[in-house]
């Protein structure tokens, strides 16, 4: 237990999917203009990376490493699939957020309203293939390590954009110099952020 | 297919290459693929195989989405684009693995992240969908080099102040600058300095070109 949630902070803090990889900078840049879209998108994306990180781990696990065909018996210990990783991934995660809408509109349809048109982009989102790909390439031993990884992603992810979007709001008041005005001192500020998260590095877990 | 009567060069087709260095860049104006641009941007080296890796992925891609485009139904199009991203990225990525192993482990994660990089979706969407495949080619060379530009430069001051090494040659050593009290940056080596690199690139290109500025 103590071993998950080591990997779950390590994975909000140190490992910031925003500031130690720059991972969904896209909609991260695109969408952090108000708090409250940056909320929905946030806890979309932690919703997402919860699911399919530990789904790619039982794919990884039972079917794409190297050996990992075994069970089917021992013609197939040799068989190495992980070239197709990639594709594999992406079609687990595009058909997963296509699950997931389809069940949120039916069930919480309050929640689907609020999340609108970011549900579906998400497949898109760099942060949760990036996710996916470090699962793969840290080999975390059992399920519950990855989901707890899939979990702290998303919510560094939701922390990092509710903080920029908190402070874009704000300086939309200030006097920028005129070029450095909207994208400019957006990923200025970043930057800033990033060094303050860089405090957690210092952290032996 | 290409029954086109402008010349190949025309001055249409050459802006495709042009504004994507500078006024419509994909990565200061755009901003697209910023995702997997930055990480791979603390030596030189890593971030040319990137820019490169990037190029040929786009130029295919671009060129085979726009080819099919009036087959491709649009409710589905974009999981036919992922799957032909996709298996582009897994042919460059099994390249590299082959021929350049170590930088591939410098990558690490970042050459599959190519799949989600906005610029290739942004492209798809934005310009293969409705153009013939020849511009498309054009659009892809165009933007490809104006995301490596980025990634070049921010790069080369990474190095150069992080570590004072050019593609790995010690140039401030040679030079001499440690002998009279220099020290290496070692804050450009870590994350956040690309942010920051890329925000002060930003301030210099709409300082300079003033059309760009945003206002609200």
């Amino acid at each position: 237990m103590e071993h998950l949630i080591d990997i779950f902070v390590k994975s909000v803090f140190i490992d910031n999917m925003i500031f130690a990889y720059f991972l969904g900078m896209c909609s991260y840049l695109a969408v952090s203009k108000t708090v409250k879209t940056s909320v929905g998108l946030g806890i979309a994306v932690i919703f997402v990376l919860g699911i399919t990180v530990p789904v790619n781990y039982l794919l990884q696990n039972y079917l794409l490493k190297a050996g990992a065909l075994t069970w089917l018996g021992p013609k197939f210990a040799d068989v190495n699939l992980s070239f197709l990783s990639f594709i594999m991934f992406i079609a687990v995660i595009a058909s997963i957020v296509q699950v997931v809408e389809m069940v949120v509109e039916k069930f919480t349809p309050s929640l689907y309203t609020s999340l609108g048109i970011f549900l579906p982009l998400i497949a898109v989102n760099c942060a949760i293939l990036g996710g996916s790909l470090f699962m793969q390439e840290r080999e975390y031993a059992n399920i519950a390590e990855a989901t707890a990884f899939g979990l702290g992603s998303g919510l560094g992810w939701f922390l990092a954009i509710i903080g920029i979007a908190a402070i874009r709001e704000k300086i939309r008041y200030s006097n920028v110099p005129a070029p450095l005005k909207g994208l400019g001192i957006t990923f200025i500020i970043t930057g800033l952020m990033g060094i303050a998260f860089m405090s957690f590095m210092g952290i032996k877990l | 297919m290409n029954k086109e009567r402008e010349p190949l060069f025309s001055s249409k087709n050459l802006k495709l290459i042009t504004d994507p260095l500078n006024s419509n860049n994909p990565i200061t104006v755009q901003v697209l693929g910023i995702c997997s641009a930055l990480a791979i941007t603390v030596k030189l080296k890593p971030a040319i195989v990137m820019a490169i890796s990037v190029m040929v992925v786009l130029m295919v891609s671009n060129v085979v989405i726009s080819a099919l485009r009036k087959s491709i139904p649009p409710r589905i199009r974009i999981i036919v684009q992922l799957v032909v991203i996709a298996s582009m990225v897994i042919l460059v990525d099994q390249v590299l693995k082959a021929f350049a192993y170590d930088v591939s482990k410098q990558l690490s994660v970042f050459v599959g992240l190519i799949i989600t990089n906005c610029i290739l979706m942004g492209r798809l969407e934005a310009f293969a969908m409705g153009n013939k495949p020849w511009p498309s080619f054009l659009d892809a060379i165009g933007n490809a080099s104006g995301y490596g530009v980025i990634l070049i430069i921010v790069a080369f001051f990474r190095e150069l102040l992080g570590s004072g090494t050019l593609f790995g040659y010690p140039v401030f050593q040679k030079i001499g600058l440690y002998n009279i009290g220099y020290e290496n940056n070692g804050l450009m080596i870590l994350p956040p300095m690309a942010l920051i690199t890329i925000g002060i690139i930003i301030w210099v290109q709409r300082a300079k070109n003033r059309a760009l500025i945003e206002e609200k």
